[in-house]
């Protein structure tokens, strides 16, 4: 490798990663006035080039399959780019006996191009497990700290919602909701006969133009990315106003290797691969944000190895790695006939839930410990490869009566999908693996994975509630799961849900956590970590709301303590 | 996209996915991109449909139980005007495990109805065809005779990617009656229907 070459000057923070984390502390640090430089180690977003919106499935040869139907794993050809369970030349391993996947962005804006816009608050019990029932971690901060800057996000990038004083699933400040599909007026009906609360949805998703970006046009595909911006991403919404304040230079293709430690004990550098010429060269900052999604910023922590920290930088606890979780999910769907008379009419809405389901039985004993929520949809949904499999299997046979059935089952269908707490466990961290090295030369990651009964209960409680809710609604709910094999009652491998975080995590002691509360290392007080890696628990609310909302916390914190001068 | 990408490199990347570690696969977003540029750019040239997998004979026999699978009817045209055979050839071309079930599947039915009806598939009577397909079409009839087992593998892998052809084409979907991917200025919600 030739020499390495140092830039020829030092910026206030380095960021790393362009994500949900890495884009909120772009905006508020370059609007507070510091000179920011981002490292991405994916390429620069064109949403007009990159965007398969209102593409048909006709249009493409490959009708959305992908690839030699490849693509249709990760989530079809329509997804916004891009995201992939496997990158070439970018392994990670997995354990021998444990079961997990990872799935990873290389773009401008990581994995908030194609996200699922759930955007829910954390509740203040959340906050608070061990206090509540004996298990995992208190957070430091509770969700009084937290309250006001899910108030600047929520109010930043538009989220629409209800006030509804469901006390684990906190209000925001909220967008109108958008009408509810006919899938959802049928489910709410019997989710009210069953006293399961179901409300309207909260997603980052504009009901009326909102911070100039415009409205919603209901078409059902913010997974493919939105080129009118009516949705949230961190590459059309964060990443824009840090570029306006001229003091915002993003780097893309450059992956980070290592950071380094000054004599000082401070971080003092980047080390990084320039992928397009396979050089590796530094970057100076005064501080450092480290938002490379949770398991990335834990492999960078690992892999920044010193005389000072050898176990890696700001591990002197030897927490980073530890406490990975993801949610809990299982799955499941039924058939409603009365979905066969809706006439043929637009169901498609906003692309994702119009209505869901917060936890629900915080007022009880239940068989195991924390909750879970119920997202659904189904109905006349654009058809797409795979659409037909369960009916053609079901029915088989061929010719007019098969195609027939075909199109009177056609939008009868809704699916369910729980997404419960895990419980951090001892057996399910990552770490680095000894023996195995990326195309460019940086140590990759090592998964081990076990789920324990709490969680394998959660998964039951989920299919028995998708049954009555399906079965009170007047359908026939699809049983098929069993209580054995690896996945009892359906409950998804490790990391599959995507939620996976918790492996650089805050607390108030430097013996068991690697930050404190503002996302600062106790070891290094230059060095932040602001994604889902910092999260002490993982409770029943997709992150990626939270992610946002601690980076900016912890970004305003850095901005303060950068002008008194004491980073 | 980018520069430097040769179809031999992008042929070698998508063979390495197919057998990388079990469960997982790549597909490198240029080597989609660039699958797409290649086939719209052959069809555009030839006009008629070249197949890429399949030989001249097999073709015939797809389409022919691509047709049988989703026909056309009073209500709308079938599985071959909706393009399903090119898009199972494409696919098929791609994708190793694809080629097992799809050739492998044909040359069992032609060879089964050699051994049963001494003619390849397509040669065989109306009646024989139905025959032969009304045993492979069902799972059950692979329960009490083993020597079918490997046909309704085949019929069914073949019935799945029939219909993914056929209900995504511009005839499959009207032919639902999927509405939408539209630009709204507001969401009316669900229309009235009673019980809903």
């Amino acid at each position: 490798m030739a020499q390495v070459i140092r830039s020829p000057k030092t910026y206030d923070v380095c960021i790393i990663g362009s994500g949900a984390a890495g884009g909120t502390a772009a905006k508020v640090l370059t609007e507070g006035g510091l000179n920011v430089v981002m490292l991405e180690a994916g390429p620069l977003l064109n949403p007009e080039k990159d965007f398969k919106e209102h593409v048909w499935p006709y249009q493409l040869p490959h009708r959305g399959a992908g690839v030699g139907g490849r693509a249709s794993a990760d989530f079809g050809e329509f997804l916004a780019p891009n995201g992939s369970w496997d990158i070439e030349g970018e392994p990670y391993t997995v354990a021998p006996g444990s079961r997990f996947r990872w799935f990873r962005s290389r773009i401008e804006g990581g994995r908030t191009n194609h996200w699922g816009r759930i955007a829910l608050r954390f509740a203040p019990v959340d906050f608070k497990a061990r206090s509540t029932d004996g298990m995992g971690d208190d957070w430091p901060i509770t969700y009084e700290d937290l309250a006001p800057y899910y108030d600047k996000v929520e109010s930043y990038i538009g989220v629409f919602g209800t006030k509804e004083n469901v006390s684990s699933a906190p209000d925001g400040v909220f967008l109108p909701p958008p009408k509810p599909r006919c899938t959802e007026t049928i489910i709410k009906k019997s989710c009210d006969k069953l006293g399961v609360i179901c409300i309207p949805s909260r997603l980052a998703i504009l009901t009326q133009p909102h911070n100039d970006r415009p409205a919603c046009h209901y078409c059902a595909q913010c997974g493919r990315g939105c080129i009118s911006a009516s949705n949230f991403s961190s590459s059309q919404v964060m990443i824009p106003p840090a570029q306006k304040t001229g003091r915002f230079t993003l780097m893309t293709g450059v992956m980070a290797r290592e950071i380094v430690v000054g004599k000082d004990g401070k971080a003092e550098a980047v080390s990084y691969i320039d992928k397009s010429t396979r050089t590796e060269k530094k970057i100076y900052a005064k501080a450092f944000v480290v938002g490379a999604s949770a398991c990335e910023s834990a492999r960078l922590l690992l892999n920044s190895k010193s005389s000072l920290f050898p176990d890696g930088i700001a591990n002197s606890s030897g927490v980073a790695g530890r406490y990975l979780t993801d949610s809990v999910g299982s799955s499941g769907f039924g058939h409603f006939p009365q979905l066969a008379k809706v006439p043929a009419h637009n169901h498609d809405g906003v692309g994702g839930m119009h209505m869901y389901m917060p936890w629900w039985k915080f007022d009880r004993k239940n068989e195991f410990l924390r909750g879970y929520h119920i997202e659904f949809g189904g109905g006349r949904e654009m058809p797409g490869v795979g659409g037909f499999n369960g009916i053609c299997e079901d029915y088989e046979g061929y010719g007019t009566a098969l195609k027939q059935k075909c199109r009177d089952l056609y939008g009868t269908f809704i699916g369910f999908a729980g997404r419960g707490e895990m419980i951090p466990n001892e057996q399910s961290y990552c770490e680095i693996d000894p023996d195995v090295v990326d195309e460019w030369g940086i140590p990759v990651l090592r998964f081990h994975w076990q789920w324990s009964d709490n969680e394998i209960k959660m998964a039951r409680d989920m299919q028995e509630t998708f049954r009555d809710i399906v079965e009170t609604a007047g359908g026939t709910y699809y049983w098929r799961v069993s209580s054995d094999g690896p996945n009892p009652y359906g409950i998804s491998d490790g990391g599959v849900i995507i939620h996976e975080l918790g492996v650089v995590r805050m607390g108030n002691s430097p013996k068991t956590s690697v930050l404190n509360g503002y996302c600062q290392a106790h070891d290094v007080k230059n060095l932040f970590v602001t994604d889902a890696a910092s999260f002490v628990s993982n409770p029943d609310k997709n992150p990626t709301l939270t992610i946002m909302a601690v980076s900016w916390r912890a970004s305003e914190y850095l901005l303060d303590q950068a002008k008194k001068g004491s980073l | 996209m980018s520069s430097g990408i040769s179809r031999r490199n992008i042929l070698k990347s998508l063979t390495i996915g197919a057998a990388a570690t079990s469960v997982l696969r790549v597909i490198p977003a240029q080597a989609a991109e660039y699958a797409h540029h290649m086939i719209a750019a052959e069809k555009a040239a030839t006009k008629a449909y070249a197949p890429k997998f399949f030989n001249a004979h097999d073709y015939k026999t797809l389409q022919a139980l691509c047709e049988t699978i989703i026909p056309a009817d009073s209500d709308s045209g079938g599985a071959v005007e909706a393009g399903a055979p090119e898009f199972i050839d494409l696919l098929t071309s791609e994708n190793t495990e694809y080629q097992r079930i799809m050739g492998g599947g044909l040359l069992w039915l032609d060879s089964t109805c050699s051994d049963r009806y001494d003619k390849a598939f397509l040669d065989c009577s109306p009646a024989q065809q139905k025959e032969i397909l009304d045993k492979i079409a069902y799972r059950n009839n692979a329960l009490s005779d083993l020597s079918l087992s490997q046909g309704v593998e085949f019929f069914s892998f073949l019935r799945n990617m029939t219909a993914d052809g056929f209900f995504t084409s511009e005839i499959g979907i009207k032919y639902l009656g999927y509405i939408g991917s539209a630009f709204l200025k507001e969401w009316p919600g669900c229309p009235p229907v009673p019980g809903v």
